[in-house]
């Protein structure tokens, strides 16, 4: 227990900022996730053939390939791709992308390929006569969408999406690898100076279990909320 | 683009490759047998050895797969006690190390899938067994066992593929399977993207293969 103590003779206070970070990053990277989505949804949905391949591929590249490689990819990438860019307009200096940055849009890409799905197939198990109806009392295309189509959608997508976080949640523990300090980094340098690495590991996975819990009980409150009515 | 890395890293990726299913194809068969077990024991009456079964799907479904793995092979090196075990023979190798975390890991969500289709076998079929005088062992391991599997084939296929995708944290302890490999070049080379499409390639081709195999299986057996 004394390792867990808060100031400098124990770990508790790091521990906390670790987890804390660990939340930053999954939230971020949630969100970076669905704005991803809103691109892809309406590509996947789309009458297009070839619009529809865009957001096929996307989905079954990100969902195909091993969440660590596309870490590696951002990693490695990540600040050639934005020093490529740079180099265009003049700036031949080296930039460094912050680790949360990074780390946030790597997981952000890949939470937002499921989230793409779950909002795919929320859409469409809509029934069609939602959108017949809508458009025969004449209600506009915007307001058919957040007035009619997005209540209902969230209703059947919030079961789904708590999966996603899960998931999303359970992928930050990945990008320990780039140096970003949040749950498993810390546990790994407290591990490393204490030579308890059984006991912090294990603390590690109880702090992860509890997020989980805890935002499982979160969820389960906005999923009622969302389901009055029916 | 560098096509020649492209070509130059291939067969090494390629080989690398055969690490990657060798960790999957162990795991998911020592894992499918933990999953069953762990089923059955979800849907036994004793409220301790429920608990006990719900205990562990939801820890190993609740924790990231990097933690079990961490804990396994820095964790248990820690005991004295083990160390002086012939457990320590296959504990201080990493690659049994991160088989038995895939093993636990994949036991977890197939106990899960499995019971769920436990669950969802109509009564009927069960009783159907009975009256023709069927004795209830025989009706577990021939009736109810085979349509649980059936009815769990296009989860177990989703599982797989995660499994896959699991695997590539072996490389997280030292092991060189394919995104090991992979890394490893992008790190001597520094040209991430032309690596990320060959091994991410090799993935995807494997994501592929599970896919139609599974589907081929559903088809095959389907009750129509």
């Amino acid at each position: 227990m004394e390792l867990l103590a808060f100031g400098k003779t124990g770990w508790g206070d790091e521990l906390f900022y670790a987890t804390l970070m660990t939340i930053a990053v999954s939230v971020t990277a949630m969100f970076i996730g669905f704005f991803f989505a809103f691109i892809f949804t309406p590509l996947k949905l789309s009458k297009y053939k070839s619009l529809n391949l865009i957001g096929n591929f996307y989905t079954t590249v990100i969902r195909g390939v091993p969440e660590l490689l596309v870490i590696y990819l951002f990693f490695f990438g990540g600040s050639g791709a934005i020093m490529y860019v740079a180099s265009i307009f003049g700036y031949f200096e080296y930039i460094e992308i912050n680790a949360f940055i990074t780390g946030s849009i790597a997981i952000g890409i890949i939470s937002g390929a499921y989230s793409t799905e779950v909002f795919r197939g929320a859409i469409q198990s809509i029934d069609k006569g939602q959108f017949e109806a809508a458009k025969v009392l004449g209600v506009g295309k915007f307001a058919q969408f957040y007035k009619i189509i997005l209540p209902q959608m969230l209703r059947l997508a919030i079961p789904n999406l708590s999966n996603v976080w899960q998931i999303t949640l359970k992928d930050t523990s990945l990008i320990s690898v780039t140096g970003l300090v949040e749950i498993m980094r810390q546990s790994y340098i407290a591990a490393g100076s204490t030579r308890d690495p059984l006991f912090f590991y294990s603390f590690a996975a109880v702090l992860y279990l509890l997020l989980t819990f805890l935002s499982m009980k979160l969820i389960n409150r906005l999923e009622a909320k969302y389901s009055r009515g029916y | 683009m560098d096509f020649d890395l492209m070509f130059t890293s291939f067969p090494k990726l390629l080989g690398a490759t055969v690490v990657t299913l060798k960790l999957l194809s162990v795991s998911l068969l020592f894992g499918l047998f933990i999953g069953l077990l762990f089923a059955i024991l979800r849907l036994n009456k004793n409220i301790f050895i429920n608990k006990f079964a719900y205990g562990y799907s939801y820890v190993f479904r609740g924790t990231p797969l990097l933690v079990q793995i961490f804990i396994i092979y820095f964790g248990f090196g820690q005991i004295e006690y083990l160390r002086s075990t012939f457990l320590w023979v296959i504990l201080k190798e990493p690659y049994w190390c991160a088989i038995i975390a895939f093993t636990l890991n994949t036991g977890a969500y197939t106990s899960e899938i499995l019971r769920s289709a436990f669950q969802t076998i109509k009564p009927g079929i069960i009783e159907a067994g009975k009256s023709l005088g069927i004795s209830s062992k025989i009706i577990f391991y021939k009736i109810q066992i085979p349509i649980a599997i059936r009815q769990s084939l296009p989860e177990y296929g989703n599982e797989i593929i995660l499994m896959m995708k699991g695997t590539s944290l072996a490389s997280t302890v030292t092991l060189m399977d394919l995104t090991g490999v992979a890394k490893y070049i992008i790190s001597t080379t520094f040209k991430p993207i032309e690596v990320f499409i060959v091994a991410g390639g090799i993935y995807l081709f494997m994501t592929f293969i599970i896919h139609n195999v599974i589907k081929y299986l559903e088809k095959k057996y389907s009750f129509q």
